[in-house]
């Protein structure tokens, strides 16, 4: 009799847990689409900000340029992250490996905000210019230890058996590194890759020392560009009624845009997936 | 066609620990040899000696002479890669390539070395699955369904395939069936004797009985040492040594 | 080692050794009946014959088992397989044990003549050639069963002798053919029993040494 009571409990108590996890998520997105859809309209997608005082424009300029600086930071952040990931897997079972993955944790933890200024007097300062360019590579930085980590964690779960039976066929190691452990691996490192995308793409402080923002349309990677969470804090900050509303439609967009893009790359990776794997 | 195979005074380790003495071994083309012996005798350890198989885990190392046919598999200037690609290997839990179809992993030996012929694929493919009795099973789904979706058996035929599809012109076997329901492991036995026509095949078994049906020539193995090697008859009706006859009696290991 | 296993064989050594005490008194018996010329000698060998074929059923039966669960190899299948043939070998010698008490039955019968034989003698030769190849099989040791290889030949010399001696006698005294033809039958079936107890030494080598000795050479496995 006891045992059922403490089974019900428990599995109550992590019911409960689970919705508590949802509730906050639901909360803010929910708030988000009633705060922000009212200003969600197709001049809002379609235009860059209006001189501040004059009502309306938009924020396209903002999302094209978060496209433009979360590419570079692809770019830069996932071959690098997976690089070391494999090289962590593979080759690193030793104490320099124990160094680096150290170092990755290390840089995990550097706040958004150092990792801007640093890219700053890094790039910024030498270029005598913002750029889009110098907001990816601070995204980028800020990529590498959770790819690196998820590629690690899921190219250690590919069972040993698997590469011997590469190693049988005479396959050398590093194609079996590629084509096999990799292949196997890559639906978690996949996720991984995600997560760090979806990460860096709402951050907001790097991007002030780098990318800087831009009112108007920028198609060049080394001039200062909009970004849609440099934006948002800027309008939210300011006195505008107006640009309020438009700060709350950015974060809506902006959440929007990242679940999409997090859904496509599901959706396009499954499709190769045969019956039964 | 196979090869015969000469071991001279192969030794290995495993860091400090030495766990093959001097072997000395003549493995006679196309034919059936087991290895047989109790647990960590060294059996699994000579067997990947042979295609070099044993550096792969680490500080594990090998010297000595071993001869396939006409390639000296330790001598100066051999590539382990080129080795095992001479040499095929399939091990005792069936291990196909789990995100790739039943076509892609018999043909991963040929497509990761480069091979690009399409139409040649498709035929070693497909000679590789008969002589692996598994075609009839598998050819309607061959791109369709992945590897890992087949019984255990057919998996680890899936294997033989994988293993036969680069042409060697040796196949060594780690306890292939010990992980095998009756029907699948007596499968496999038949399979390895219409095997030994094109290959020839060393089979390392804890399986007395299994050693007995399918090889000709049996070799003891006991602490890192080769007891005695013989014809499969003469090691189970009347072997010359004594440890031999208590291993095979089941008074120890 | 396999403990069911080892009380198997161990049952079946003592099954087969209580069956080779049985023949060995078979023919003791048989003996005694024809230096006495009591019949009552002759009832048990005739009334003992039962037990010797119950013996050599359950011991086949064992034998059968444990080949077929026990999956025995090299020393133990040999073992068996030896088993198996003296059960065999030891079933016949009963046979000729109760055939010999028949003759002598017959002899009662007749009126007693002498006659140029000593049967007794050659019953004891071949009574100890039976018993050697039994210790040869309880101790396993080869030598003593090739020591009863050797006797093989005495006893055959004995028997020709018997025979050309008894012809003789029919041919002299036709009166006592009757006998005589009885006296030479006993002979030939202690010759048989002698061809046995060979049978059973060469079983035992094959076991202890894995080597076919019978019909003369020497084959081991190569």
């Amino acid at each position: 009799m006891w045992r059922r009571i403490t089974n019900w409990g428990a599995t109550g108590f992590a019911v409960l847990a689970a919705i508590l996890v949802i509730l906050p998520l639901l909360a803010i997105f929910i708030y988000l689409v009633i705060k922000g859809i009212g200003s969600v309209n197709i001049s809002f997608l379609t235009q860059t900000p209006k001189p501040p005082g004059e009502l309306g424009g938009g924020m396209a300029n903002g999302i094209v340029g978060t496209g433009m600086i979360l590419a570079v930071a692809s770019v830069i952040g996932i071959p690098l992250g997976i690089g070391s990931g494999i090289y962590l897997a593979e080759y690193g079972r030793n104490r320099f490996g124990d160094l680096i993955r150290f170092t990755a944790d290390v840089l995990n933890g550097v706040p958004s905000i150092v990792v801007g200024i640093t890219v700053y007097s890094l790039i910024v300062i030498r270029q005598k210019h913002f750029s889009a360019f110098s907001g990816g590579v601070a995204l980028g930085i800020m990529m590498i230890p959770t790819v690196a980590r998820a590629t690690e964690e899921m190219l250690l779960m590919v069972p040993n058996v698997v590469r011997e039976a590469a190693y049988g066929l005479g396959i050398p190691k590093w194609r079996t590194t590629l084509s096999i452990s990799l292949r196997t691996a890559s639906a978690g490192v996949i996720t991984g890759c995600m997560l760090a995308f979806a990460r860096v793409a709402g951050e907001t402080a790097p991007l002030l020392f780098t990318a800087f923002g831009n009112q108007f349309w920028n198609l060049k990677l080394n001039q200062p560009t909009a970004a849609l969470s440099l934006q948002v804090y800027t309008y939210a900050i300011s006195p505008y009624d107006d640009w309020h509303k438009q700060a709350w439609a950015g974060s809506l967009i902006l959440i929007v845009l990242i679940v999409g893009a997090v859904a496509a790359v599901r959706i396009t990776t499954s499709r190769g997936r045969l019956k039964g794997a | 066609m196979g090869v015969g195979i000469e071991v001279r005074g192969l030794n290995a380790w495993y860091g400090k620990n030495q766990s093959l003495k001097s072997i000395d071994m003549t493995v006679p083309a196309n034919h059936v040899t087991a290895v047989i012996g109790p647990s960590g005798c060294g059996k699994s350890t000579f067997v990947r000696c042979l295609n070099r198989m044993h550096e792969t885990i680490p500080e594990a190392r090998a010297e000595g002479s071993v001869k396939v046919g006409q390639m000296d598999v330790y001598g100066g200037g051999s590539d382990p890669v080129e080795v095992r690609r001479r040499i095929g290997m399939v091990f005792q839990k069936p291990n196909p390539f789990p995100t790739m179809s039943i076509y892609d992993n018999v043909a991963a030996g040929l497509k990761l070395n480069g091979f690009r012929n399409r139409k040649q694929m498709d035929a070693l493919v497909e000679r590789s699955l008969k002589l692996s009795a598994l075609w009839e099973e598998v050819k309607d789904n061959l791109h369709k369904k992945s590897g890992a979706s087949l019984s255990g058996g057919q998996q680890q035929r899936l294997c033989i395939a994988r293993a036969l599809a680069v042409e060697p012109e040796v196949l060594l076997m780690d306890e292939p069936a010990s992980a095998l329901d009756p029907i699948s492991t007596s499968k496999i036995e038949e399979l390895i004797f219409q095997l030994k026509q094109h290959y020839t095949v060393v089979i390392v078994t804890h399986n007395m009985q299994q050693a007995a049906r399918v090889a000709e020539l049996t070799g003891f193995f006991l602490m890192g040492s080769l007891i005695e090697f013989d014809k499969t008859e003469k090691i189970f009706t009347a072997p010359a040594d004594k440890r031999t006859e208590d291993y095979v009696t089941g008074r120890f290991g | 080692m396999r403990s069911r296993f080892q009380q198997g064989l161990d049952e079946l050594k003592e099954k087969l050794l209580r069956m080779g005490g049985l023949a060995e008194q078979a023919i003791d018996r048989a003996t005694e009946a024809y230096r006495t010329r009591d019949s009552k000698f002759c009832q048990m060998v005739l009334t003992g014959e039962a037990a010797i074929n119950d013996a050599e059923r359950e011991i086949d039966e064992l034998a059968l088992d444990l080949l077929a669960m026990q999956q025995p190899m090299a020393v133990d299948l040999r073992f068996i397989l030896a088993v198996l043939k003296i059960n065999a070998d030891l079933e016949r010698v009963g046979d000729q044990a109760v055939n010999i008490a028949q003759r002598v039955l017959d002899l009662i019968s007749e009126p007693e003549v002498p006659l140029p034989v000593d049967i007794p003698r050659m019953a004891d030769g071949v009574s100890t050639m039976v018993q050697r190849a039994l210790e040869s099989f309880l101790d396993g040791k080869a030598e003593v069963a090739e020591a009863v290889l050797q006797m093989d030949g005495i006893v055959d010399r004995m028997k020709d002798e018997a025979f050309v001696n008894l012809v003789q006698k029919m041919h002299d005294d036709p009166a006592c053919t009757r006998q005589a033809l009885d006296v030479l039958l006993i002979a030939r079936n202690l010759e048989r029993i002698a061809d046995h107890a060979t049978n059973i030494a060469e079983d035992v080598i094959f076991w202890v040494r894995g080597a076919d000795v019978r019909h003369g050479g020497a084959h081991y496995r190569e």
